[in-house]
């Protein structure tokens, strides 16, 4: 088989399994939303002028997607540790970086999923002007959760058999995907600037397809050895 | 196809850091037979396993898989590798059925027909539907063989596979393991079960320390055989 038709048949797998019980979807968008009213209770004052608050709601928005983020990645593994299932996905004939892909997919979706309700539910909140500029604030959030999700997969399947998994993978996640969200930040910032600095925002959507290329090539690379004992 | 008719560890050593699993160990395998790999917890058993599934690689020694020498062996040579590990590698949400699908589509099958077979040589031909989470121990077991073997393959790697199952079971899937044998498949199997053993395999592979201590004929009396090799 080919590598694309085992990547989607990894996602696809996923798929069938999170619609059975929704329970990794659930609980991220819970998760991300909770996240988004603690901030909006902390920073949104009544007597303050609408959209006071905007300034913050690109952090917010990177804050809450990292967090949701780290949270499906390891809900989703913990799925292949029960059963040792991935190493039953390693003993395929094909490729082992597709099966990394397919994984990957799936965290995408699942971060594109809730970045889907939260950037209306934050620019409803914080008065932030998100869709200003629809087309690159869509192009910030599909680099910025390629680079997470990117490392995060990769990490989060090294960890799949380590006792302290849950403490190991922010520790390693957060450090080295520190570039990815400042440049989402900064490139979200740009957008709900007044008035709003496209040219800024185009630059860090660039540098964010940088680090796209660098953390997948990376992981492609590494997969295999690092999945081989 | 990648096609072979025996499989050889060439002085074959695993360390975990400073842990030692396997130590210098050389066994071969060849088509009809079934190899026991006898010994007690720890002993490297598992790991010789992991090893020839490709899962781990040798931190020296070859691995041989008919006259092919590579160390890192191409990703087909999994094509023609089946294995029941310890852990049954099924999903527990998904249905008996939806589980060999997805195994079979990974390996490149059609899935029609064989899930449907695999289901029946499970004895699970009317639970195919249902999720592996409401089954017992027993019927995962059986599942999970047939699971290892949809493919065909060539090479039958086994770690306890008779754990959970009632005699009934064993009977069949020590019966299972036979026909496979005879059919040409090289059947390698690690257990502890010494009375299950004597009897089905054909050669015992005895490992303590990480060390290979014994290969030979089992003969009469594996345990009696089995107590003396460890005595010694």
């Amino acid at each position: 088989m080919n590598f694309a038709a085992i990547a989607w048949l990894v996602l696809r797998k996923d798929l069938a399994i999170e619609t059975r019980s929704w329970e990794i979807v659930s609980t991220t968008l819970f998760f991300a939303v909770s996240c988004v009213l603690i901030f909006a209770f902390a920073f949104v004052k009544e007597e303050a002028a609408p959209g006071a608050a905007a300034d913050a709601a690109a952090g917010i928005l990177w804050i809450a997607v990292a967090f949701a983020g780290t949270l499906a990645l390891g809900r989703t593994f913990e799925r292949e540790r029960y059963g040792d299932t991935l190493k039953a996905l390693l003993l395929a004939p094909a490729p082992r970086p597709a099966i990394y892909v397919g994984k990957l997919l799936g965290i995408v979706l699942l971060l594109a999923a809730a970045e889907a309700l939260l950037v209306p539910l934050i620019a409803l909140l914080f008065g932030a002007p998100f869709f200003s500029r629809p087309l690159i604030l869509i192009g910030l959030l599909a680099a910025g959760t390629v680079g997470f999700g990117a490392v995060g997969t990769l990490f989060a399947a090294m960890l799949v058999r380590a006792r302290t998994r849950d403490v190991l993978l922010p520790i390693l996640l957060y450090p080295i995907t520190v570039p990815v969200i400042i440049a989402g930040v900064r490139g979200t910032s740009a957008l709900t600037a007044s008035p709003v600095n496209e040219n800024l925002a185009l630059m860090w959507l660039a540098i964010l397809t940088s680090f796209d290329v660098v953390f997948v090539t990376l992981a492609l690379w590494t997969f295999e050895p690092l999945m081989t004992e | 196809m990648i096609e072979f008719d025996d499989v050889q560890l060439v002085d074959v050593s695993r360390h975990f850091g400073r842990r030692r699993a396997v130590s210098h160990v050389s066994l071969a395998a060849r088509a009809g037979e079934v190899v026991g790999l006898l010994g007690p917890n720890g002993a490297g058993k598992s790991t010789i396993i992991s090893m020839l599934a490709t899962l781990v690689v040798p931190s020296a020694g070859d691995i041989r898989y008919g006259s092919m020498e590579d160390r890192r062996p191409p990703s087909s040579i999994r094509s023609r590798i089946g294995l029941l590990a310890h852990e049954l590698h099924l999903y527990p949400d998904l249905t008996a059925r939806q589980n060999l699908e997805f195994f079979a589509r990974l390996h490149g099958l059609d899935p029609h027909e064989r899930v449907d077979r695999a289901l029946a040589s499970a004895g699970l031909d009317d639970r195919g539907d249902e999720p592996v989470s409401g089954f017992s121990r027993g019927m995962r077991q059986r599942l999970a063989l047939e699971r290892a073997l949809l493919h065909s393959p060539k090479l039958v790697l086994l770690d306890e596979p008779f754990t959970g199952l009632d005699d009934r079971a064993v009977g069949l899937v020590a019966g299972r393991l036979r026909t496979l044998a005879g059919a040409g498949a090289i059947v390698l199997l690690a257990t502890h079960d010494l009375d299950l053993a004597d009897g089905l395999i054909s050669r015992m592979a005895v490992v303590r320390n990480g060390r290979l201590i014994a290969d030979e004929a089992p003969g009469g009396g594996l345990r009696a055989r089995y107590r003396e090799l460890m005595a010694s």
